[in-house]
């Protein structure tokens, strides 16, 4: 399979050429906007044969979705940070319509302060939309993840849109290698087009989107939760014959040493390849600990999650997002949420870092741990987050 | 040097120059050799004329994190006038390789030590093959005196993913040209 | 008995056309609206006005008083008719007025 230097925002482009997306409305954001570069290149120069739609914003962006997906069109679109707040009236409505939509985001910071520049508040803020959420750690995944997240919206028994998440800058414009098949029928085969969704059809006279009164908005809005259920197997199934097919495994989340560790230090996005360069630093020190990184936010793998941590001394999380209102970071609340259905009782510490793009450094990762273990061990944990690199 | 896994280069310019596209041209080359490698802008305010910083990673194995680079095993500066700026020998060791656009030996190498110095009138070679003083290939023919891994003929084929036609030919005229008359001391 | 939540279908999409004919809107009305037979020009402005379609183009002759006669009639369908007085409101002669209901 070639080898290409992708940034993730190109390698979310090629995925999406190689699906043979329908309709792409986009609308650009920092730092999304290369997504949408590459896509309109490959429909001027014919390697695409996609509408895509420019419009006047993200909100109009995501509303033309809503219509292309109605109407049976494979629709793909990215936004990220403030264009996705702006947008957010029409999460709920993708997910509630139960339209199969992938999008990409690149995640950055909300304002105010106005800040370009890449963390994950804007995917948490939204993350409770209906929308399946799979967060990747370097472009090649973002390139996989794109192939795996059309399976996993359009299958039968899921029918809910998907978002790609990544970060912004840290991910979006950095260039790695991504392995990229060379024959793209060969992903085309791996997403076939079933359209196995209610769209408007002539034949098929369908009204979307009526009004719900108190005798029905319930049931209708109670479809999303086995829907969700399933796509938990689903994104199972889908990462199992991807491996098959294309080589690379992933699961809903992912260790790393953790076999015998005692702790385990968690994160998600670009943190991960820190995580990973930390453990190994702190192995060589003799500490026992391990990684581990969520790939599937949404649904959130409960089990997994508890079982990957069932019998551990302690866990940190390390959320790239400051929440205020909740002392702890969200990917945090989630885990300890997971936990507690599961009745697994393992103490963690939450810590924030990488805020507005904050630089990061391996060392924090480690100093973290090394603080947090005695922290484990003195029974003192905290009861709000650590703050990584702020000026305090 | 063959037997270390990773090279680092820290490239400083100024926007406009093309650090972040050198930055890109050196991993690309990495990566369609087979090699692992990683660049990524200092994601500042973009402004023609504003310092701009750029990373590459080289590697025979996968790189995960991407942290800045602190201490790189290359320093390319693509206007001698930034040496001036403190932040820019930030993290340099001794063995740090330094490369400059300058018509002489720079003066910081009376000052302090670096594993070698290569300096080349980047300006000069790309006002005479590109017409523009857009610097960022003509040092790359200077850089590729000293970098391991990646050969002057590497390089020439991956310009080919990011120019085409009159470009694509004027710029590998400045690499070859800088190549040659690039000094290292 | 209503659908339980998997017997409706996804999204609560209507698959079945024509499911507004089930709605009895006439019993939203508070004022019901009258055609005056013999003022009424046959203009046809209060049927293309009607927002329910609830006014009827019927194929029956009406002689009025003064003796000019009609090949078609409008009818209003109370069954349908919400009573938002549009008809009557555009009407160019005035020949529908709004009668409280109960009011005979």
């Amino acid at each position: 399979m070639p080898r290409l230097a992708l940034t993730s925002n190109y390698a979310t482009a090629y995925a999406v050429k190689m699906c043979d997306v329908d309709v792409i409305p986009v609308y650009p954001i920092t730092p999304q906007t290369t997504i949408a570069e590459k896509l309109s290149e490959f429909v001027a120069n014919g390697e695409l044969n996609a509408e895509i739609i420019h419009v006047e914003s993200e909100h109009s962006a995501l509303s033309a979705c809503v219509g292309a997906s109605a109407a049976g069109a494979r629709v793909f679109t990215a936004t990220c940070s403030q264009g996705l707040m702006l947008a957010y009236e029409l999460l709920p409505i993708m997910s509630g319509l139960r339209l199969p939509v992938v999008m990409a985001v690149p995640c950055r910071a909300l304002s105010a302060p106005i800040s370009i520049h890449g963390d994950y508040i804007d995917l948490m803020v939204a993350r409770d939309a209906g929308w399946i959420i799979l967060i990747s750690s370097c472009a090649q995944e973002v390139f996989d993840n794109v192939i795996q997240a059309f399976r996993i919206a359009e299958h039968r028994d899921v029918l809910l849109p998907v978002m790609v998440a990544y970060d912004g800058f840290l991910m979006s414009h950095t260039i790695e290698p991504v392995e990229v098949p060379d024959d793209e029928n060969i992903v085309r085969e791996f997403v076939p087009k079933k359209r196995e969704w209610l769209y408007l059809d002539v034949d098929r006279p369908v009204t979307m989107g009526p009004l719900a009164g108190p005798d029905w908005y319930y049931e209708i809005r109670f479809q999303q939760v086995p829907a969700m259920r399933n796509a938990y197997k689903i994104v199972k199934e889908v990462a199992e014959e991807f491996y098959k097919k294309f080589g690379r495994k992933y699961d809903t989340i992912e260790l790393y040493r953790a076999e015998d560790a005692e702790y385990l230090m968690i994160g998600y996005g670009a943190v991960w390849g820190f995580i990973e360069e930390a453990v190994d630093r702190l192995r060589e020190k003799g500490v026992s600990i391990g990684g581990m990184r969520i790939r599937l936010l949404r649904p959130l793998p409960v089990d997994d999650i508890a079982s990957a941590l069932r019998g551990r001394k302690g866990f940190i999380v390390i959320d790239k997002a400051l929440i205020t209102g909740m002392p702890v970071g969200p990917v945090f609340s989630d885990i300890t949420t997971a936990l507690k259905i599961a009745n697994v009782d393992v103490p963690g510490i939450s810590a924030v870092h990488g805020v507005g793009q904050r630089t990061m450094y391996i060392r924090d990762f480690v100093e973290l741990a090394e603080k947090g273990i005695e922290m484990f061990k003195s029974g003192k944990i905290p009861r709000e987050s650590i703050y990584l690199g702020l000026r305090a | 040097m063959s037997s270390r896994q990773e090279i680092s280069i820290r490239w400083h310019g100024r926007g406009g120059q093309g650090a972040v596209t050198a930055a890109q041209v050196v991993a690309t080359c990495a990566i369609m050799k087979g090699l692992y490698a990683q660049a990524f802008p200092e994601f500042g305010p973009e402004r023609r004329g504003a310092p701009v910083k750029a990373y590459t990673r080289l590697s025979t194995r996968p790189i995960r994190h991407r942290e800045p680079i602190l201490n790189p095993d290359y320093l390319v500066i693509l206007d001698s006038s930034l040496l001036e700026l403190p932040a820019t020998l930030d993290g340099a060791r001794d063995d740090t390789i330094l490369v400059v656009n300058s018509p002489e030996p720079p003066e910081v190498v009376k000052t302090r030590r670096f594993g070698k110095v290569v300096y080349i009138d980047a300006t000069d070679v790309a006002m005479k093959t590109i017409g523009r003083p857009i610097v960022n290939t003509a040092i790359l023919g200077a850089l590729l005196k000293v970098l391991d891994l990646i050969t002057l003929d590497d390089i020439l084929k991956s310009l080919e993913k990011f120019f085409s036609g009159k470009l694509l030919e004027v710029n590998r005229k400045a690499v070859v040209e800088a190549y040659n008359l690039a000094k290292v001391i | 008995m209503l659908p339980k939540w998997y017997e409706i279908p996804l999204g609560g999409a209507l698959t079945e056309p024509g499911s507004t004919r089930k709605n009895r809107t006439g019993e939203w009305r508070t004022f019901r609206p009258v055609i005056d037979q013999d003022k009424c020009i046959r203009c046809r402005i209060c049927w293309a006005y009607c927002p329910e379609g609830a006014v009827k183009e019927i194929d029956r002759e009406h002689m009025t008083a003064k003796g000019v006669k009609y090949p078609i009639t409008y009818e209003i369908d109370y069954y349908y008719c919400k009573g938002c007085g549009i008809c009557a409101e555009e009407c160019p002669v005035k020949a529908i007025t709004l009668v409280r209901e109960y009011e005979k």
